[in-house]
């Protein structure tokens, strides 16, 4: 067993585990946070994207002791309290989701490409960026045009980080 | 209508937790004390087990228990059952070998459960697993229905000589051959319909727990009918009666069908939960998902039509071999039969048709309904048929379809169904229209001009959907009625809950259902409430699945809506001292037609539950429950086009336009069906394209997880284009058809029409990969 500590989603967490627990064991089993989800087993589906020092990871690939010392963003990091973070609002405006299991990791991975893009996005590159996000539901439609409306929220000043 | 009602485009109330990360699936659920089970599974297609040696396993840290398929059976778990009863032309009855939760003595599939192993956490099970040691004997194995029901091919089941479970038939065989004998032109197909994985983003998962105090098992699960699966857990398992079990099924990451079925991991983990005294979890990985979970489609069919000369059809035979896998699954049996050939008429006059379905065992996974289930495979057949026709004929393919329409309803088909209502030219139109048909000859001669090739492919699907009448599917060997209920219950508060039988994994039903209420109490759809999933809270249900819960689902809240209308009416009519056929519900307030009186929906339901001044006589309380049970099926129908263009080079084909027209008479929520008919799209395309489930000739899955399986993914895909033409449903009081599963059956003989166009040929195989096409070009199909 090994103490492993990070800040998730603002807060100092510690909890022992196994050397080969993952990430999103971690997350899940350690810490108590559901949001993230396991939906593969070979790193495709993207369901358990979370964001390790504000990059996008697949926490299923990620040991949390590897994660140790960092900050760590899951889905239910990003709304501040009430008020739901833009990807967040576009998904439920565009219909973004059905049965909701894709979704914490397909808002993870559209946060860290708008904020990689700047904002800045056309179809073609969201389609092509989404490759590591498996939805089964939507036919990634309602998808990429939220994250391409949640982009384009972004982009103006007001709404910039 | 206000703004949250029926045919508003409302944003969903359940959307809120999921991107949140606050859904709550059964992964998702901790109990104190809960331990992990880890199951051990065949790696042989066909194999007898000599033995199991467990006490190595047992020694493990952590090792809770190691419980056998032997102890199972010993302790008279029951086998898993199919629902639904198909008689052989010959009217024997299918015949079906035993299939227990867990082997005792013999494995028919790779990934079979023989043993489980229950320890304190997932790595302890899993590690222990390992340990133990299984004496298999080989057998030989089959894989595809044409190898299984050769001479001397491996016997799956005793019980079922020449791996045949029913050889079955359906339609007027003397009538159709006279139909070929008068024929001009005959069109002849063998038709292939791939088999696929239903993949779910949520692998199953199960939590059992045994609470000894009040000798209680409850279940969460994976499921599309919890009650079902209480049901059918009581009553053939032999796990327990069914007021000792609860079942749960919380949020459910989709369905597809495949999580309709009652799997054996779910019966593992009860009856090993009272076992250990322990709560147990279990939650499949995807390579399990692909081992484990029931298949969908796998149809070899020869076909062919008969035409006069003016290109009417005049008969239609076909003969389908079902690949049913090692095991029956739960509603297996009436996929290929009623669910199949009961849909081959499609949209047109068909004078005579004449279908053989002979069901077969194979050492593969155990197939059953998925995604349209049948209507998927009969689409198929006939739409290739369709194109195939007018290309042998030289005749546009949109005018041949159009020629042959059923234009007149209520129209009865030589196979059973009675259609209601439909205009399959206005769909047509608009689907022609939408992609410019007209000016397809333009832009194949811009693309050939680049170097590539271009095809537009048409199909005009039906279903049938709102499973379904009760007595009929009764009389055709269903084991279950069909019906759904309600419970619409006005707290005093003016809140109002809904307990309904349905189950939402995606569908949105916390959305649409209180649209319904919306509508006819004029109260905003935040102060209702659905109740759905959990044996506990609702009594009874039959599910979701087949586009039901529309048609049937809510047809069952509104008969409870209306009887607590009525009594409401009755009460505001007498604290208003007006007559009861005067008041009138409009926008939340009870109001005396022709005066000012009103008073407001809240007070009406606080006076019911207060009781001191009701009519003489009235029981108190304001709680209404109805079930419903449809006269007939619903018959959504469409056109779709796809028009696809194709790299001479590489042989990737683009779908670059695909159109949408789709009739599925009243939408609740036009935003819900159509992202329903986006997803549905997305699976035909990607079983037109990608999706494949390999099986080596001894029976190893080759496709067995994301790396192998291709799955569709966005760029994989177009922006798709829909469009809604609408006959209303007349055999349910809402008029509505249902949408689930419309763009699986619709459009993949879409995409292989645009494809055989594109490059000229009779046929190709799905999924039309790259390497397929590009022997297709390239004139190496026979090396396939």
């Amino acid at each position: 067993m090994t103490t492993v500590s990070m800040t998730v989603n603002g807060r100092q967490v510690s909890a022992d585990v196994e050397d080969r627990t993952l990430l999103v064991d971690y997350l899940r089993n350690a810490i108590g946070l559901t949001g993230t989800h396991v939906g593969c087993d070979t790193s495709q589906c993207g369901a358990c994207v979370v964001h390790l020092d504000g990059r996008a990871v697949k926490a299923c690939t990620c040991l949390a002791v590897q994660a140790s010392g960092s900050s760590v963003t899951t889905v239910e990091g990003l709304a501040k309290g009430d008020e739901l973070h833009p990807v967040q609002a576009a998904f439920r405006e565009h219909h973004g989701l059905q049965c909701g299991f894709c979704t914490p990791g397909m808002i993870m991975t559209a946060v860290d490409m708008i904020n990689r893009h700047g904002g800045n996005l056309d179809e073609a590159t969201v389609r092509h960026e989404l490759e590591g996000n498996i939805c089964r539901c939507t036919g990634y439609h309602n998808i990429v045009k939220a994250i391409l409306d949640a982009a384009s929220k972004m982009r103006m000043p007001a709404a910039a980080e | 209508m206000g703004m949250e009602g029926i045919g508003q485009r409302v944003v969903r109330k359940e959307d809120k937790r999921f991107i949140t990360g606050k859904g709550k699936y059964t992964d998702d659920v901790k109990l104190q004390g809960m331990t992990h089970a880890h199951f051990v599974r065949s790696p042989h297609a066909h194999a007898r087990i000599r033995s199991i040696d467990t006490a190595a396993a047992a020694a493990m840290p952590g090792v809770v228990a190691v419980l056998t398929g032997a102890e199972l059976v010993g302790d008279r778990i029951g086998n898993l059952i199919c629902g639904w009863m198909i008689h052989s032309k010959d009217g024997s009855p299918m015949k079906m070998g035993a299939y227990p939760a867990m082997a005792p003595e013999t494995v028919r599939y790779v990934g079979q459960a023989v043993a489980v192993v229950v320890a304190e956490t997932k790595n302890q099970a899993r590690d222990a697993a390992e340990a133990v040691v299984v004496d298999y004997e080989e057998l030989p194995a089959v894989t595809t229905v044409l190898d299984a029901i050769k001479e001397g091919a491996p016997q799956l089941h005793p019980e079922a000589p020449g791996n045949r479970v029913y050889e079955w038939s359906l339609g007027d065989k003397a009538a159709t051959d006279a139909a070929f004998a008068g024929a001009a032109q005959v069109v002849s197909m063998d038709i292939l319909n791939n088999r696929l994985v239903p993949n779910p983003m949520e692998p199953r998962s199960a939590v059992a727990n045994y609470d000894a105090g009040d000798d209680q098992l409850t279940l969460w699960t994976t499921s599309q009918n919890p009650h079902v699966a209480r049901l059918v857990l009581s009553a053939f398992y032999n796990i327990a009666p069914e007021h000792k079990l609860r079942v749960i099924a919380p949020d459910v990451g989709g369905g597809f069908g495949s999580k309709i079925y009652i799997y054996p991991e779910e019966i593992v983990c009860l009856w090993a939960s009272r076992k250990a005294n322990r709560p147990i979890k279990w939650t499949s990985d995807r390579t399990e998902a692909f081992l484990t979970d029931a298949h969908g489609r796998d149809h070899i069919t020869k076909a062919e039509m008969a035409f006069d000369a003016n290109h009417k059809i005049l008969g239609l035979r076909v003969h389908t071999y079902a690949n049913f896998g090692a095991y029956m699954s739960l509603f297996s049996s009436s996929v290929p039969t009623y669910l199949y050939a009961t849909l081959l008429s499609g949209q047109y006059v068909i004078p005579a048709i004449y279908a053989e379905v002979d069901g077969v065992y194979t050492n593969t996974v155990p197939v059953d309904a998925y995604r349209g289930a049948g209507r998927p495979e009969a689409t198929y057949v006939l739409e290739r048929m369709m194109e195939t026709a007018a290309r042998q004929f030289g005749v546009d393919p949109a005018e041949l379809r159009r020629k042959n329409f059923i234009t007149s309803f209520p129209y009865q088909t030589p196979v059973i169904m009675t259609y209601d209502a439909g205009d399959y030219n206005a769909s047509l139109d608009a689907a022609l229209k939408a992609i410019d048909y007209a000016g397809f000859p333009a832009r194949k001669a811009e693309a050939k001009a680049r170097g590539k090739l271009r095809g537009i492919g048409l199909s005009c699907y039906i279903e049938a959907c709102g499973i379904a009448p009760s007595k009929a599917v009764g009389s055709l060997g269903a084991g279950v009625g069909l019906w759904e209920s309600a419970e619409v219950r006005v707290n005093p508060v003016g809140t109002v809950e809904v307990l309904t039988g349905s189950h939402s994994h995606g569908q949105g039903h916390e959305t649409t259902f209180a649209q319904l209420v919306s509508e006819r109490l004029g109260i905003g759809i935040d102060q209702v409430a659905i109740v759905h999933g959990d044996t506990d809270k609702v009594q009874f249900g039959m599910g979701t699945y087949g586009s039901r819960s529309g048609a049937v689902g809510m047809s069952a809240i509104l008969k409870a809506m209306e009887k607590v209308e009525t009594k409401a009416k009755k009460i505001a009519a007498h604290l208003m001292e007006a007559a009861e056929g005067d008041i009138v519900i409009e926008g939340g307030e009870f109001k005396v037609a022709g005066t000012d009186k009103k008073m407001p929906f809240a007070l009406v339901a606080l006076a019911a539950y207060t009781g001191h001044n009701l009519p003489d006589g009235m029981e108190p309380g304001l709680k209404e429950g109805a079930f419903y049970d449809p006269t007939n099926f619903t018959f959504p129908a469409g056109t779709y086009v796809c028009e696809a263009e194709i790299d001479p080079d590489t042989g990737k084909t683009t779908v670059v336009n695909f159109v949408a027209a789709d009739d599925f008479g009243r939408m609740i929520n036009p935003m819900i069906v159509e992202g329903q008919v986006h997803g549905g799209l997305a699976q035909g395309i990607g079983q037109a394209l990608l999706e494949g489930t390999v099986y080596t000739d001894d029976g190893q899955l080759m496709t067995a997880s994301y790396m192998d399986y291709a799955m569709p993914r966005a760029d994989d895909l177009p922006s798709f284009d829909l469009h809604h033409t609408t006959t209303l449903c007349p055999g349910n009081p809402l008029g509505i058809k249902g949408c689930g599963e419309a763009g699986a059956i619709g459009s993949p003989p879409a995409v292989i029409n645009a494809i055989t166009d594109a490059l000229g040929v009779r046929d190709i195989a799905m999924p039309a990969t790259p390497a397929r096409v590009w022997n297709a070009i390239h004139g190496r199909m026979a090396a396939e």
